[in-house]
This record gives structure tokens, sequence and C-alpha cells, in this order.
């Protein structure tokens, strides 16, 4: 990860608070290799390493959100590049229902995204990362499914 | 030609005494009107109590698993209506129960009534006294229901549940035998009908419309305990350890448990509606529902319940399947 610099948005206080899921083989190592090319993105993921996108159970998404994180961030493999052949392409199934049940429900699409990045695609996880942030900065803090503390 | 009942009774007799089946689930008269009751018939004697009409809504799937493990051996009859017949069909697939164990009793449905709906009718007041369209296909309409200082009649498309309204598969796409007619399918229902007035809504509506409604469960997973499809021994509410969600009344809970719930029946649910039907305090979540089956349907092309043949569309997965939502 970036040593936590601020994203270029200083005239905006508020900053996003996002998790992201990342799969150990591929979009984690493409974090990783993010970082050691020295690619700025925002500071604002925290990351949680998954063995695979399989392991990604509707359950812990919720329970962010629940919990206060304003955004969910998914990623794995490529399609046919899984480690485990198959869990990416069940969990694509899964994350299809997952998103239309969220927003059918009012939860902001924007809110909870998901990508495929490689081990070698550290621009593109800066990409997403920054996409990701961009559109979680422009829903402002999360609302609905927050668990008042 | 005799009545549904009297077909049913004699089946059922028939199938007892030839020792076809050792017991059969079905339904009988209720304690109230406008309500049946499931009923273990054992006996031919208890057989001659057996009913099927607009009444006879709960999902009798639910009872399917249970009675199974309990009368190990047994050779189960169980009357399906549509619903309960696609249930029988995804707990077949599910390896629930065993084809071979079940005697799949047809019956031709013609909706079931919504009790609330009729209270509505009268103004809140209690039924006292109803009376019934003869089933089958008898063209018969009008439902009968009197109380105190009121006698109206009804046309029963009024007061069917939501869920027959769009209903495309009234008759079990599975069954050993059938009592009377199979019913065409009315292709001219709207299978997605609920969700026409949520369509119309705006994002911040229908945050609002379930919110609103998960704020009123009282977490007495009546709902659960009805769906034929919700048979985990430990379902994840339970779960102490962890503990996903709070027990308590919280809406956030409260909705992420339906959310969960739905997520978990997704590409499953038949759309019985048993569901909504048990709930004590009348929260209706159906369109969530209703929305997923549209999805999947879309996506997977898949109904489920009607074909032994096809995985469920979530333990399986298609290479081709379309991921535009991925970045
Ligand atoms: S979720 Fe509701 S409508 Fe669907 S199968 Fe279960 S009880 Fe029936
Ligand atoms: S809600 Fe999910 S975990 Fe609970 S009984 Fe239904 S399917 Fe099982
Ligand atoms: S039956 Fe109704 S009150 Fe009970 S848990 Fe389900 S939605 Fe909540
Ligand atoms: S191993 Fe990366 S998604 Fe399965």
């Amino acid at each position: 990860m970036s040593e936590g610099r601020k994203p270029k948005t200083e005239d905006q206080p508020w900053q996003p608070k996002i998790i992201a899921f990342l799969c150990t083989w591929c979009s984690y190592a493409g974090a990783d290799l993010a970082g050691v090319s020295r690619i700025q993105y925002p500071p604002n993921i925290r990351v949680v390493r998954v063995p695979c996108s399989g392991r990604i159970n509707p359950l812990f998404v919720l329970k962010c959100l629940q919990n206060g994180f304003d955004g969910v961030l998914i990623s794995g493999c490529h399609p046919g590049d899984c480690h485990y052949i198959s869990g990416n392409y069940v969990a694509r199934r899964k994350f299809a229902i997952l998103k239309t049940a969220l927003e059918f429900v009012g939860v902001e699409p924007g809110r909870v995204q998901f990508s495929w990045v490689s081990a070698g695609e550290g621009e593109k996880f800066a990409e997403v990362v920054k996409k990701v942030t961009y559109d979680v900065q422009q829903l402002g803090p999360a609302k609905r499914l927050v668990k008042p503390r | 030609m005799a009545s549904i009942n009297e077909q049913l009774r004699e089946q059922a007799r028939k199938l007892l005494a030839d020792k076809v089946v050792d017991l059969i689930i079905g339904y009988r008269k209720g304690s109230l009107p406008l309500r049946s009751t499931p009923y273990l018939v054992k006996t031919e004697e208890e057989a001659g109590s057996l009913i099927f009409d607009l009444t006879s809504s709960n999902n009798l799937a639910k009872y399917l698993p249970r009675v199974k493990t309990e009368n190990r051996g047994s050779k189960i009859g169980i009357v399906c209506k549509g619903c309960d017949g696609r249930s029988v069909v995804q707990l077949i697939i599910e390896g629930q129960v065993k084809r071979e164990d079940i005697v799949i009793i047809g019956v031709p449905c013609e909706g079931v009534v919504d009790t609330r709906k009729v209270r509505k009718k009268t103004g809140g007041e209690e039924v006292l006294r109803v009376s019934l369209p003869v089933l089958p296909g008898s063209g018969g309409r009008e439902i009968m229901v009197e109380g105190r200082g009121f006698k109206i009649t009804l046309d029963k498309e009024e007061v069917l549940c939501d869920v027959c309204l769009g209903c495309q598969h009234p008759n079990p796409p599975l069954y050993d035998l059938f009592i009377g007619r199979p019913r065409e399918g009315s292709s001219a229902r709207d299978e997605f009908k609920a969700l026409e007035e949520f369509e119309r809504l705006s994002s911040d509506e229908r945050w609002r419309y379930f919110e609103h409604e998960a704020s009123r469960c009282i977490r007495c997973y009546a709902c659960r305990d009805a769906c034929p499809l919700c048979y985990c021994e430990q379902c994840f509410v339970d779960e102490t350890h962890p503990q996903w969600f709070g027990k308590g009344p919280d809406s956030s809970d409260t909705l992420i448990f339906h959310i969960v719930r739905a997520l978990h029946t997704a590409g499953r649910c038949v759309s019985c509606g048993a569901c909504v039907r048990a709930c004590p305090v009348g929260i209706n979540l159906n369109p969530l529902w209703v929305r997923i089956e549209k999805e999947v349907k879309e996506r997977f092309g898949y109904t489920a319940g009607l074909s032994l043949e096809v995985t469920p569309p979530l333990a399986t997965y298609d290479e081709n399947d379309k991921q535009e939502f991925i970045l």
C-alpha cells in the first residue's frame, strides 16, 4: 500500500473508509506490485486478504456496510485464472445476485464494487482503487444498513 | 363428477389401503374460517377429512424432510399444488428427500386466499362463515363471507395472494397421480407482477419501503420456518460463534437478516408466498424475492423447481456468464 499520503482532494474534508477483499493470488499481489512500483492510489482502502474470491461470503459485505464502511471492493483473479479453477466463476454468480439485492433495497450502486485484477496489473489495481474511492466520495458517507452505535 | 375433495379422499384411501404409501401429508379444515391446516394422514378413516381448496395455503413441502426423518423407511404421500410441487422438486435436487420415497398427489390450484385482503374487505370485521367456489375448474369465482351483521360476496381475484396473481405453474411439475384435471397454465398472468409498482420507485423510495418493513420485524422467524427451502439445521441468524448480526429489533439487523435469507433462497425460491403469509405483523418483503427471481431467470435462464435435470444456478456456473458489473 502507499504510505498513507492524502489523495488530491484536500477540499473534501471527509474521507471515505473503504474495505477491500483481495484474493491473495492475484489482486493482493497486484496491490503489492502497485506499491513496489510506487504507483499512487488513494489511501482510503483497508485490505483484507482472502484465499480466493470464492471465499467471500456476502455476509462479509453486509457486515462491513453495517459497521460503517462507506464502500466495499471485492477483487479476484480474471476468469480462467482462479487457482482453484472455478472459485471466481461461482463467486461471479453470487456477486451478481448480491449486487441485485443490495441495489433493489436501496443501497446505492457504487458502494459495493467488483473487479478482476491479476498479480501483474499494478496499474489496473491503482485505477480500480481510484475509481471506487471517487465513486464512494461522490456518494458521501454511508447511511443505509449502517447500525447506529 | 365427484368433487375434488371426494376424489382426493377416495384416492388417498386407496393409496393407504394398497400400501402404496404409509402416510399422507395433506390438508384438513382449520378451526377458523378461511383456514385449512396441514394434516398427517395415517389411516383410511383419517383420509376422509382431507380437503383441498382456496384455503390450502401452507406449503406442505416444508414438512417433508421432517416427516421423512421421523418415519424412516416409510413411503410418504404428499398433496401438492403447483408451488408445493416445485418445492418438492427443489428438495429432491438438493438431496433432502429421495424421489423414490415419495408419492406426489397433484392437485390443480386456483390460487389461495390472502386472509389479510379479506379482512380489509370486511373493514376489519371477523369472518365467521364462508362459502367457497367448488374446485376445480367450476369457473366459480365468488366467495361469500359472513360475519356479525354483514354478508358480502367477493370476487376471488380480489382476495388471492399476490404470488397467486403472478402464478405460471398451477400444477406440480412432477406427480404420480393427479386429482381432477391439470389446469391450463395462465400465461395471461404476469409472473413478475409484484414488481410492477416497485420498478417505478426510485432507489430512495425503495429504501424507505424496505427499511420501514424491516423495522416492524419482531424476529420471530416464522417466515423462515414456513419456507420449505429454509431447512438448514443451523441458520446463520441463530449462530453465536461468530454472531453475524444482532438479534434485536434494530432495522439494520432485521433487514440484513431478510437480505441474506433472500440470497440463500436465490434460484431456489418457488414463489409460494408462505413466508409472507406466515408473518404475524404483515411484513411484505416479497418484491425482493421476486426481483432476485427475475434476475436469476434473465441472467442464468433458470426457474426454480421445474425440472430434476437442471443444476440450480448458484451451485454451478458458466464460463460465459455476463460480467458487465465487474471492473
Ligand atoms: S422464500 Fe418464501 S416464497 Fe420463496 S420458497 Fe420460501 S416461503 Fe416460498
Ligand atoms: S436463512 Fe439461510 S441459513 Fe437460514 S435457514 Fe434459510 S437458507 Fe438456511
Ligand atoms: S415472520 Fe415477519 S416478524 Fe417474523 S421474522 Fe419474518 S418478517 Fe419478521
Ligand atoms: S484464486 Fe483468485 S479468485 Fe480464486
